[in-house]
């Protein structure tokens, strides 16, 4: 029989499953169902075949569209934390508390604008007749193609993850006791010896939280390929849009989508095993 | 002692106007009913302001727009609402006879529209007719060619599909990113004109890839309704394959140097008509607004639609154009014996309906162009 206790723990967890359960098991469940349906005249119907997944996996455009959505994804990772990582190197050991909540609200005022938004502007300043071409000419400089490119779309990703990573990476490295790192300094440990080996182990998990959630959310997005790549190339977030435009093949849509959430779950729990995993040694 | 049996006090007025002030509101209820409300289907801008707010005043009826973009989110909408949803739906020529097939729409009285008025070539537009039976009215047109950065390309240039592998434009050309428009540019670009881009043989198909794929250096980009635009606008594009004056016409007004033409190959032909929804009781009133539409004021407005631009079928809608804007007349070749005019395109066999593919499946160009993009 359980104590009261238990009954407590188990309340305080429900909203959570519940919420869990109505917007992300229940969708997922219906997601992976509805790639075994078929699409009869513009209406999908309840089936059991596995026809979507043949076509899908088989066409060599999807494997093109998912390893470039890959690869991006974790130059956008990798990028995003290298940038981060000074700037909340700084904001965790180099200023006032004060100082620190300020530029922490700063980071977070861009989210209070749509990121659509913030994308066309980007479309303002890129275009090679841009103020950003314009300020390259006057050294004598360009004009350079930054629009519908593989740079246009990193600078779109960038504007979509570099805050938060910024964010984790501070909160983590703000956390680290001093003292480890002052200890190191009394142990005759250089600068470059604290950094790789008291404080970014010390501080491994936000900063690989950082970059998982770059990574998550530059592999999903729609916006910056489409609006500052130029679908050149397409992105598997753009084939599930080109999916459904082409005889509303939802299904098989929902087969590129699986294909992503399987994706997304094999990163996050090798970054958590990462992370949370005990060093050898 | 009063004078009169009829006296005005203040408090008199005051009260009187009060009640007045307040049953306003009823007395115009009762003097005029709400406006009927009319839902149509359609791509955008058919039923904003500019199209139909003289109708609406002069019929009291109200226009409910749904808005899609692309005949397969048109069908999809459709098959995934009630019958009687729609009253009238607008739609590309070559999706009404799947509408028809999928029993979506009315049979409609021939009768009652003025076919003898249209160009001959439009008469007996083809997939609106099934023997005698009428299914749509073709009510606006528009031609698809080569589209293009005046300070890039001269008219010479532009006057053949092959404009879009010149140097000038490497990397700055773009594609609206529809399959049928480019492919079917590309096919007439090698020759595939009788009958048509659409109706090839696997043979042709096979160039018609291989072509396509040697245009991949020059891409820039491939784009929506909106990035067609901006790109055109802001000359991150130099070149544009798949669309025409639909596009460019609207950009020119906004003094943009571009421009469209249909090349020495020829042009493709987007048509949009009108249909009756299957279930509406509003068969009347949606009747008088096709021929409202088809009228020469109607055509003067869908011809300068500020959505964007297309051209008229009828006769009198020409006539109507010169005599309102000769400029715009000019402009969209709507003037007998004009360069670009669509009816002299046709009797030279340089003008193609836009179409499905005939001996490939839909998927396969699909397919294919998804391939194109990634390659």
């Amino acid at each position: 029989m359980p104590s009261r206790t238990d009954v407590y723990k188990y309340v305080w967890r429900l909203p959570l499953i519940l919420w869990q359960g109505l917007f992300f098991v229940v969708p997922l469940l219906l997601m992976v169902a509805m790639s075994f349906w078929l699409v009869r005249n513009y209406r999908m119907t309840p089936d059991f075949i596995f026809d979507n997944w043949e076509r899908m996996l088989t066409r060599g455009y999807v494997w093109n569209a998912y390893e470039v959505t890959f690869l991006r994804a974790t130059v956008a990772a990798a990028l995003a934390s290298l940038i981060a990582f000074p700037a909340s190197f700084a904001l965790a050991f180099r200023v006032s508390e004060t100082t620190r909540r300020w530029a922490i609200f700063f980071l977070i005022v861009p989210f209070f604008t749509s990121y659509l938004v913030r994308v066309y502007a980007w479309q303002v300043l890129l275009a090679e007749s841009g103020p950003i071409n314009a300020v390259l000419g006057f050294a004598g400089l360009g004009p350079f193609t930054m629009l519908n490119s593989g740079f246009g779309a990193m600078v779109g990703y960038m504007t979509l993850v570099l805050p938060l990573v910024v964010i984790l990476q501070t909160f983590s490295l703000a956390a680290i006791d001093k003292n480890l790192i002052e200890a190191a300094a009394n142990l005759g440990a250089g600068a470059a010896q604290r950094l790789f080996n008291v404080i970014i182990p010390a501080a491994k998990v936000g900063l690989i939280l950082g970059a998982v959630f770059a990574f998550i959310l530059s592999f999903g997005d729609f916006v910056s390929p489409f609006y500052l790549g130029g679908s050149k190339p397409p992105t598997l977030s753009i084939l599930i849009i080109d999916t459904t435009k082409s005889g509303q093949q939802w299904p098989r849509a929902a087969v590129v989508a699986v294909m992503m959430i399987v994706t997304l779950f094999v990163v996050a729990f090798a970054a958590v095993g990462a992370a949370y995993g005990r060093r050898n040694g | 002692m009063s004078t009169s049996s009829f006296s005005l006090t203040r408090r008199g007025l005051l009260a009187g106007s009060a009640s007045l002030v307040l049953s306003a509101p009823m007395i115009n209820r009762g003097w005029a009913q709400d406006p009927t409300p009319i839902n149509m289907l359609a791509w955008y801008g058919h039923a904003e302001p500019d199209m139909v707010a003289e109708f609406e005043a002069e019929n009291n009826v109200k226009f409910i727009p749904k808005y899609y973009a692309g005949g397969d989110n048109m069908l999809a909408l459709i098959a995934q609402s009630p019958v009687g949803t729609y009253d009238i739906i607008l739609s590309d020529a070559e999706f009404v006879q799947q509408l028809n097939a999928a029993g979506y729409i009315e049979e409609m009285d021939a009768s009652l529209f003025p076919f003898d008025d249209f160009w001959p070539q439009y008469q007996k537009f083809p997939g609106h007719w099934t023997d005698d039976q009428l299914w749509s009215v073709m009510v606006r047109f528009g031609l698809l060619g080569v589209s293009y950065n005046t300070d890039a390309l001269t008219r010479d240039e532009a006057m053949s599909y092959n404009a879009f592998w010149n140097e000038k434009v490497k990397g700055k050309v773009g594609h609206f990113d529809w399959h049928l428009p480019s492919l079917g540019q590309i096919s007439l670009l090698n020759g595939n004109n009788n009958p048509s881009p659409f109706d090839i043989d696997e043979a042709a198909w096979e160039a018609v890839m291989e072509k396509t794929l040697s245009l991949k250096p020059q891409v820039g980009g491939y784009f929506d309704y909106g990035g067609t635009f901006a790109s055109l606008k802001n000359g991150e594009m130099l070149a544009m394959c798949g669309i025409g004056d639909w596009i460019t016409g609207v950009l020119q007004k906004d003094g943009a140097p571009v421009a469209s033409v249909i090349p020495e190959e020829g042009g493709i032909q987007w048509t949009e008509s009108y249909s009756i929804g299957k279930g509406t009781t509003k068969h009347e009133i949606i009747n008088k607004f096709i021929q409202y539409m088809l009228s020469p004021r109607g055509q003067v407005r869908s011809i300068q639609m500020a959505a964007y631009p297309g051209l008229s079928p009828t006769k009198s809608g020409w006539t109507a154009i010169q005599e309102a804007n000769p400029a715009e007349a000019e402009r969209s070749g709507l003037i007998e014996g004009h360069d670009q005019s669509p009816i002299k395109l046709l009797e030279e066999g340089r003008l193609f309906f836009r179409d499905i593919p005939q001996q490939q499946s839909l998927e396969d160009w699909n397919d294919f162009w998804s391939e194109y993009k990634t390659a």
